[in-house]
């Protein structure tokens, strides 16, 4: 590519002298045109997953910035100020759901990015040093993303980090003092928000401006890896000279020939994120971060939501290894896979454990994310009571009514499912006469049940029990109809209604 | 432009080359380096730990005279940190649930559940603690009475003085070798 020919007339004077000066116009036009493996179809689309992690990135950059010139990173205003950026500053909630849906972009494309180079085997010789920053890179985007959550400092985000702190908690010998690290102190305070903001805006962002430089340097320097061919392996031996002979056959100088496809990937993603941040708007912002207000349920963002899961339905017993041991043998096997397979078959064909790995991967985090939505484990504590109406058979109607009344008061609902009401934790008790025999159903209420299942033994008289027990053998003459409200939030905005 | 190496068997303008002088110059700019490196690092990292070094007084900390916990309920209170930093704003507040057991015993606990750490609500009626994140379970007394939690609900020490209930206000999460904790 020559720049002068961008120019005409004095600019092109003006141009020559600059880039005598500067050197920058030879030196980029000679990166720009570095030769690249010519690519079509959705082979040459692949190729540009990359970039736009790179233009997600820029656009975090560049609204982070102008977020930061109206976000007061203290705990006391933090809120307020994102109020006021919400509602007030011009155009503020747009930016808002920029950085927000610019950051869903970056995960989405960045994941996206892994498994391709995984699928591929672009990671093999000489590639290493590449898919090593790589990884460094994935693991400060998801730095970026938990911090970046916290910094809504609303209720789920206050909560979220003594979640933080009790999974760090649980390291062995010093996981006291590294609580304390994450939280700045003994509990969150004054100095907790600052670390969480310093860590998203400038120690993670300088790092990933550090290791992109780095992970550009080495596309330039090994080359951009050419379309695996199915028993074609990787040989060290050979690799760089055969790859030589390979670009000067089909090589194609990547502006504009390739370069055009990143650009509309990247401009398309960009539009995408604007759409969203227009028809959808930001995240709303919860309930304030008030310490004392209990009357929370807390969730982490979509990205975050399957681990979430994970930690609800994890046997106890492995919980320690799920927490801090998972991550370390990811962390493991991304460091570790250009160390043991950098040469070999590259194409997908002939490494159908490689498929395999990816599909078991995204089934589980999609399985998981699918039951965090769910989150069947978790009470229904704030649910209206069934309508005893709905249940009631004529002939017991006072003791069952009463039952239904206990049922209620005594958390049963908050677990177990009758009708369409009631949480999903517990067994669905609709039918349970259908089940469990009377004196069953007794012995489950009064001892409890391993597990989930509290003993009520001194927390019910024998009425109540009675009550209880003739309300769930009572004939359901009818459902509920449709899914009743079930958290706070969604009773408190009925209430006000 | 030349490099070290050309550099080393040629004589210049700058006198004869002198490998090991250079030797000496490399080792002596790494070395300064790394003071200079240390002289920068060694505060940067202190500050940056300093958490860890900050001795928090523990205090007795009024929560409401004692007539107005009625025995045999379980309500929240809210235990006010001592010093907290200017722009703490509501997080210098910290919310703890006090039982009044009996006329002299009372019992306060821990509001972050013993699994992960999420706020658990009391259900007075069902005397039950449950968290809204995994459906752990407590009982009225800090058992865990089911759900993923293993360990009962952690207590802050607690006491009554001229007819005052107090707190100690205190740390997440409880240390272990916290002598002020009862596990």
């Amino acid at each position: 590519m020559r720049f002068t020919r961008l120019f005409t007339g004095p600019a092109k004077k003006a141009w020559a002298v600059f880039d005598d000066r500067t050197g920058l116009g030879q030196v980029l036009s000679h990166q720009l045109s570095h030769p690249v493996p010519n690519t079509t179809g959705w082979v040459g689309w692949s190729y540009a997953i990359g970039s736009a992690v790179l233009v997600a990135f820029i656009l975090q950059v560049v609204t982070g910035v102008v977020l930061a010139t109206a976000y007061v990173p203290s705990t006391e205003d933090a809120y307020d100020s994102l109020m006021y950026i919400t509602d007030q500053a011009t155009l503020g909630s747009f930016l808002r759901g920029l950085h927000n849906y610019g950051a869903w972009a970056m995960i989405i494309f960045i994941g996206l990015h892994v498994i391709q180079t995984y699928l591929v085997g672009a990671y093999k010789f000489p590639r290493e040093a590449n898919w090593l920053s790589g990884a460094v890179l994935l693991l400060l985007t998801l730095v970026l993303a938990f911090t970046g959550q916290l910094l809504r400092w609303d209720q789920t985000a206050y909560w979220s980090t003594y979640v933080l702190a009790a999974q760090v908690e649980r390291t062995p010998i010093i996981g006291d003092r590294l609580a304390d690290l994450a939280l700045a102190g003994d509990t969150v305070g004054g100095a907790t928000l600052t670390r969480f903001y310093a860590i998203h805006v400038f120690f993670v962002p300088a790092l990933v401006f550090m290791f992109i430089g780095f992970h550009l340097w080495l596309v330039l320097h090994t080359g951009v890896s050419e379309p695996p061919q199915a028993g074609r392996p990787v040989d060290p031996k050979t690799y760089r000279a055969w790859y030589q002979k390979y670009l000067e056959r089909n090589g194609v100088p990547f502006w504009p020939d390739a370069a055009w496809r990143d650009v509309v990937l990247g401009v398309g993603m960009v539009a995408a994120v604007a759409a969203l941040a227009i028809i959808v708007g930001p995240p709303e912002l919860e309930n304030p971060p008030d310490p004392t207000v209990l009357q929370a349920y807390p969730r982490p963002d979509w990205y975050f939501l399957w681990i979430f899961a994970a930690l609800a339905v994890v046997p106890p017993a492995l919980e320690d290894l799920v927490i801090l041991g998972a991550p370390a043998i990811f962390g493991a096997l991304l460091v570790f896979l250009p160390f043991f397979a950098n040469k070999g078959e590259r194409s997908p064909k002939r490494r159908p454990w490689a498929i395999a790995i990816v599909m078991i991967a995204v089934i589980m985090v999609g399985t998981l994310y699918v039951a965090g939505e769910r989150a069947p484990w978790s009470p229904y504590v704030d649910q209206p009571q069934l309508p005893v109406e709905v249940v009631a058979a004529p002939e017991k109607r006072a003791l069952v009514a009463q039952g239904a009344q206990f049922y209620y008061q005594k958390g049963c609902q908050a677990c177990h499912r009758m009708g369409n009401w009631g949480g999903l934790y517990g067994p669905n008790l609709t039918n349970v006469h259908e089940r469990l025999s009377h004196e069953q159903i007794v012995i489950s209420i009064i001892n409890g049940r391993g597990g989930g299942m509290p003993a009520y033994a001194g927390n019910l008289t024998q009425q109540q029990v009675n009550a209880i027990v003739a309300f769930l053998e009572a004939e359901k003459v009818q459902r509920g109809e449709g899914e009743p409200p079930r958290d706070a939030g969604e009773v408190g905005a009925q209430a006000e209604d | 432009m030349s490099t070290i190496e050309e550099h080393e068997g040629r004589h210049n303008e700058f006198g004869p080359p002198s490998p090991a002088r250079r030797a000496f110059l490399t080792k002596l700019s790494l070395a300064l380096s790394g003071v200079g490196g240390a002289i920068v690092a060694t505060p940067i990292v202190t500050f940056l730990l300093g958490p860890l070094f900050r001795r928090v007084p523990r205090e007795w900390l009024s929560v409401g005279p004692v007539e107005k916990f009625e025995v045999g309920t379980t309500v929240e209170v809210v235990v006010e940190d001592p010093s907290p930093l200017a722009w703490a704003g509501l997080s210098a507040s910290t919310a703890a649930w006090l039982r009044r057991e009996s006329e002299t015993e009372f019992l306060a606990f821990s509001v972050n559940c013993t699994h992960l750490g999420c706020p658990i609500r009391w259900l007075q009626n069902a005397s039950l603690f449950m968290c809204p994140c995994h459906g752990g379970v407590f009982y009225a007394d800090g058992r865990v009475a089911g759900g993923p939690p293993q360990k009962p609900l952690n207590q802050y020490p607690v006491r009554v003085q001229n007819g005052q209930v107090q707190l100690q206000a205190t740390t997440f999460p409880p240390y272990n070798d916290d002598p002020g904790i009862i596990r």
